[in-house]
């Protein structure tokens, strides 16, 4: 059964931070995670390995699966309790000319019911003196949306990625970057298994269910902005700031700080992030009766809903570059990763609660990720 | 008109100084400094919170994921 599903290609790995005049460090890195939260369960590795080729090529390739449990509130309140699994293969290539650095990635994943493809393309341009990195992406999505209980329903979802993003060195103690993306989508863009509930005097319950039905169209715009500066001993603050807007009215902030400090081979991490956001125009916790709207739809995560997240990290170099005998391996360090994530949602009913229809409580989210990695880098 | 004037903000752009000098740059070239020194989970973490949330991009990458619910 699928999820909601938003499959961006995982272009970060392919644009990533700019560092337009040198290539990236060769790397590879494997990791676990698991996400386990209101009832859903989601664990699996992911795996990439990059490599330079000669002084202006370098090449990367990701390897990631989600294998999903679940019984969440959506799914025991409509539906019934799945498991699944998602693969997703992406491949890239850097090229470095002068002081600028072009790169081109794509990414296909696969579930039983959804696929995706994607391709990108940026290029970086290092500017005064190496102060300043200009980023320009575009990404090109072609998704296709099909229904595990009908073999006849497959509905296309096409999406472009269109960003602008700068990097600058302020001072000698503290960088910058301002990243400002638009996304435009136009396809099958609903769930084909959520349902909506309304008002139904007929139903034992007080209410009844009908499949929702979004718009065909959505394009948002999300700007962000990040500090981080070097403090007077050795360690690190940052802080972030993004404003997300959408034609659904949808409006988000999201603000974030962290704290980075180093002792022996080791580097901890404290991050405490905090969201906030208005809901989807045609979001309702419950209609006032059948087809009230044009479009309909209950996707908690398009509701009006706050988050909080703390993160705790801790890195363990336990090989160094200062000579070794690991071989062509110079350097390598292990990370585990808390992150403690909590949703107050402040218009989406917990039905599980088996309340009068109108009396039912919020629902709240507790979600504990973690993830384990070994970077090795040569 | 408009090319001149072009031509007259690039030949101004290439005159400015750079205010933080390469050998000054020795913090931020500190790995503690990197902005995105593990990419792999940074583009996992995205991947979660546009699963869980409305809002997506405008974080220095395209984003990535399913939204499990």
């Amino acid at each position: 059964m699928i999820r909601r599903v938003l499959t961006f290609a995982a272009a970060l790995l392919a644009f990533g931070v700019a560092h337009a005049g040198v290539l990236p460090d060769d790397r590879a890195d494997v990791l676990y995670h698991r996400y386990d939260g209101g009832g859903v369960t989601i664990d699996g590795p992911s795996v990439l390995v990059r490599k330079k080729a000669g002084k202006s090529l370098s090449f990367v390739g990701n390897y990631y699966v989600d294998m999903i449990s679940s019984a969440s509130i959506d799914v025991i309140t409509t539906a019934s309790p799945y498991t699944e699994e998602r693969t997703q293969w992406s491949m890239g290539m850097d090229y470095l000319r002068g002081n600028t650095t072009m790169r081109v990635n794509y990414t296909t994943s696969e579930e039983s019911d959804f696929d995706a493809e994607t391709v990108s393309f940026s290029v970086s341009q290092d500017m005064f003196g190496d102060l300043t990195t200009l980023t320009l992406s575009y990404a090109l999505g072609d998704d296709l949306v099909r229904k595990s209980d009908d073999p006849t329903f497959e509905r296309p979802l096409d999406r472009q990625i269109y960003g602008v993003g700068i990097t600058q060195i302020l001072t000698k103690n503290l960088i910058s970057s301002l990243n400002v993306e638009t996304v435009t989508e136009e396809g099958y863009l609903n769930n084909p298994y959520r349902s909506v509930r309304y008002f139904d005097p007929d139903s034992a319950l007080g209410y009844s269910f009908e499949p929702e039905l979004y718009p065909n169209t959505r394009t948002s715009n999300a700007v962000g902005v990040r500090l981080r500066y070097f403090l007077p001993y050795r360690a690190a603050l940052e802080g972030e700031y993004r404003f997300f807007t959408d034609t659904w009215d949808i409006e988000g902030h999201t603000g974030s700080l962290s704290y980075i400090h180093p002792w022996s081979d080791w580097t901890f991490t404290g991050k405490f992030r905090y969201h906030d956001q208005t809901g989807a125009h045609f979001y309702r916790d419950i209609f006032a009766r059948s087809q009230e709207t044009n479009f309909r739809g209950r996707d908690k995560e398009l509701s009006e809903l706050t988050s909080y997240t703390l993160k705790l990290q801790a890195a363990y170099e336990f090989l160094s570059d200062d000579g070794n005998d690991w071989g062509f391996i110079k350097r390598a360090k292990v990370t585990a990763s808390l992150n403690m994530l909590f949703v107050e949602y402040h218009d989406f009913s917990d039905l599980t609660a088996n309340q009068p229809v109108g009396e039912e409580p919020l629902y709240e989210l507790d979600a504990n990720i973690f993830q384990l990695y070994f970077s090795f880098f040569y | 008109m408009l090319p001149l004037l072009v031509l007259a903000g690039l030949s101004g752009c290439s005159s400015i100084e750079p205010w933080v000098k390469p050998y000054e740059r020795d913090k931020l070239a500190d790995p503690i400094m990197a902005l995105d020194g593990d990419p792999v989970s940074t583009s996992y973490i995205q991947h979660v919170y546009e699963a869980r949330e409305g809002a997506r991009g405008g974080e220095g990458a395209a984003g990535g994921g399913c939204g499990c619910n």
